[in-house]
């Protein structure tokens, strides 16, 4: 026993030291808040259209009635790494036929529809949030911020910032197709 | 001279108004509601800045939240309803105080066992201390006594010789 007691410095160390390095893991972001609605079913909410475009509005209807895995992808004209993950996600739906939803956030209807004539519109529909109050609904903390959601409309994935590396398209095809394999297990 | 600097530092300080991220459309007619509104503020934290309140950060979606602080309390929230509603939204994250539950005893009991432990290494070391040792406990036996009085006795010799 008085032994054992003798190695107890020891492991207080090695406990310490798995703490720093976990700590020091650069994959690690100490700023990243988790999203609280993971596994919830999308908040609730009708946006109209963004006005001089012919996208239709959103609603959570819109997105439950997809009847497949729907990418959800905040974004604004004066947000510039949305601009940089445009043509990520326009690829994505052109090459991989994903259904892409938007919300237009706190943007100005002739600004979002001057930035869809200029970069090409890869939105099935387009919900106009300008006063952000959908955007606290669904816990936003800035744009651009992407959901996955299923075809039960429960949020799978969310992913903050601007998916352009291929990491962060892996991750949101990864959660697409575990969301499209769920649906098919019949869950 | 000397007078006219002291006024003029005088007439800064108090001229001096802190500039606050509230703005005056925020602001809510009812200086009671508004006054929940600032304290409710205070102990939300901002998405954006993560170690400011939403009170004093100029954020845009602080401000949002703030609105909505006010939006509630005017539709009659209670102040626990008002946090629950940001909680729901933003989760646990948004509190400088966390809540008391299973996911974080760790963080509020951890202090208190790390400090019970440490206190009771501390009466261990105590209790199994030697005590004090008593006179009485270690006198010299009729031997000892006899042997020291004899090199007493040799040493004073020793002196006189």
């Amino acid at each position: 026993m008085k032994r054992l007691l003798l190695f107890l410095p020891v492991a207080i160390v090695g406990v310490l030291f798995g703490f720093f390095f976990w700590g020091l893991n650069p994959d690690r972001d100490p700023n990243a808040i988790p999203s609280v609605l993971i596994s919830q079913p999308a908040p609730e909410f009708d946006l109209p259209p963004v006005e001089g475009t012919e996208t239709p509005g959103l609603s959570v209807d819109d997105i439950r009635a997809a009847g497949e895995p729907v990418l959800v992808n905040v974004f604004a004209s004066w947000c510039v790494p949305c601009r940089a993950e445009h043509v990520v996600l326009t690829r994505l739906v052109e090459q991989d036929g994903i259904r892409l939803m938007g919300i237009n956030y706190k943007d100005k209807p002739t600004d979002a529809s001057n930035w869809l004539d200029e970069l090409g519109n890869p939105y099935e529909r387009i919900g106009s949030d300008y006063s952000g109050r959908v955007g606290i609904e669904w816990g936003l903390s800035g744009v651009p911020e992407t959901f996955v959601i299923d075809t039960n409309g429960t949020v799978v994935f969310r992913y903050v910032g601007p998916i352009v590396d291929t990491g962060a398209v892996d991750e949101i095809m990864t959660a697409l197709e575990q969301a499209r394999a769920q649906a098919a297990g019949g869950v | 001279m000397f007078r006219g600097v002291i006024l003029a530092a005088a007439l800064t300080v108090a001229s001096a108004v802190p500039i606050w991220a509230v703005q005056p459309d925020e602001i809510l007619d009812d200086p009671v509601l508004e006054d929940r509104a600032r304290e409710i503020s205070k102990e939300l934290r901002c998405v954006v800045c993560q170690n400011e309140p939403i009170d004093s950060s100029n954020a845009g979606v602080a401000r949002d939240l703030r609105l909505l602080v006010r939006e509630r309390l005017v539709a009659g929230d209670s102040d626990e309803e008002v946090v629950d509603f940001v909680v729901a939204r933003y989760g646990d994250y948004v509190l400088f105080r966390p809540p008391f539950k299973p996911t974080t005893y760790a963080l509020w009991i951890g202090p208190f066992v790390i400090m019970g432990l440490g206190a009771l290494g501390v009466a261990v070391m105590l209790v199994r201390r030697p005590r004090r040792i008593d006179a009485k406990d270690v006198a010299l036996s009729a031997e000892e006594e006899a042997a020291l009085d004899a090199l007493l006795a040799d040493k004073d010799k020793g002196r006189q010789g």
